[in-house]
């Protein structure tokens, strides 16, 4: 069996991209073969995923799906999908985890925060000018809505405390400390190793700055807990907190986050 | 006497509070996560909790920035 822009299609021997542009998407001249764009005479094999864009075009919705993550490793979306994320915190580190998972087409995610956005977030934080003065959930839920709309993002506009963490994210799947503060940041994992014990947790620690990239990395505190960071660059009078390195640190978070849920899966 | 904090002998004194303890590490208590004979301890004990001979610790330090 194929799939051929979500549909299913028997396989026969000698088929190539290019007999879909005939039939399935006419005047398609983008074909991508389990993750990887290829030629259009390519001989497909039985069981390979095929996308076939015409560039350009604004797809169906239903095609729409399946085009977002054509670029994705075979598997990992039906995964993603059936998956729930929580997020504590929607700045320098949650807002780019928050797009790379909405990208990856996380099923669920649940944002929390309880700021709005301000000019200095303007820096690192994925939000844009026009956003100033908006509650940063519903900013975030909007731009993220702009890049997948087929995810599902329930918002948490509080204040997250010690006490409430583990209520409002006791349904999911992995949860991401993203905090600034570091009080809060030993809070979080307090609360979840005390009362969340089967939550796969990811936080951080210590990537402000621009010291060396390969400083920070991901380590496994406890069998379900992993904190990504240098663990010593503080946010502090004369080391600010910039994008590059604060987006190394979120996206080592992401993949983290996808590593758990597709390990949890299998 | 002595305790394991993070995997290291450390001499301390008889009687000391875990608080004290972190306090002397120059760590802030309040951005600290600590473990203490295999148990998560809550932040309103980090006063009263004695540290005893031989016991493990493992404290998890937390720095600002996100």
């Amino acid at each position: 069996m194929l799939q051929i822009n979500e549909k299913e299609i028997p396989f026969s021997e000698g088929l190539t991209p290019a007999d879909f542009a005939q039939t399935v998407k006419p005047d398609a001249d983008l074909f991508i073969v389990n993750g990887y764009p290829v030629s259009s005479d390519t001989p497909l094999r039985d069981g390979d995923v095929c996308c076939c864009i015409k560039k350009g075009e604004i797809p169906s919705h239903e095609e729409m799906e399946c085009l977002l993550t054509a670029r994705h490793t075979p598997g990992v979306h039906k995964i993603a999908k059936k998956s729930v994320v929580g997020i504590m915190g929607l700045g320098g580190l949650g807002s780019p985890l928050a797009v790379a998972l909405t990208r990856v087409g996380v099923g669920k995610l649940l944002l929390a925060d309880f700021d709005v956005v301000e000019p200095s977030n303007l820096n690192r934080q994925q939000y844009f000018v026009d956003q100033i003065g908006k509650k940063k959930t519903e900013a975030l839920k909007e731009n993220l809505l702009r890049m997948n709309p087929y995810i599902n993002i329930e918002t948490i506009d509080k204040r997250l405390t010690e006490d409430n963490i583990a209520n409002i994210f006791d349904n999911v799947d992995v949860l991401a400390e993203c905090f600034d503060d570091a009080v809060m940041k030993a809070a979080a994992l307090r609360a979840v190793l005390t009362s969340l014990p089967d939550t796969y947790y990811v936080g951080a620690s210590g990537m402000a700055g621009y010291e060396e990239n390969n400083m920070i990395t991901t380590k496994q505190l406890y069998p379900k807990v992993f904190i990504v960071g240098d663990g010593t660059s503080a946010a502090c009078p004369g080391q600010g907190l910039m994008a590059p390195r604060v987006g190394i640190a979120a996206h080592h978070q992401a993949n983290q986050v996808l590593r758990l849920l597709i390990k949890k899966d299998n | 006497m002595k305790i394991i904090c993070n995997g290291t002998e450390k001499e301390i004194r008889s009687g000391i509070t875990l608080i004290d303890f972190i306090s002397e590490q120059d760590l802030n208590p309040d951005t600290v996560v600590a473990e203490y004979e295999g148990k998560i301890i809550s932040r309103d004990e980090y006063e009263t909790l004695m540290l005893e001979e031989n016991s493990k610790l493992e404290l998890i330090r937390f720095v600002g920035g996100g």
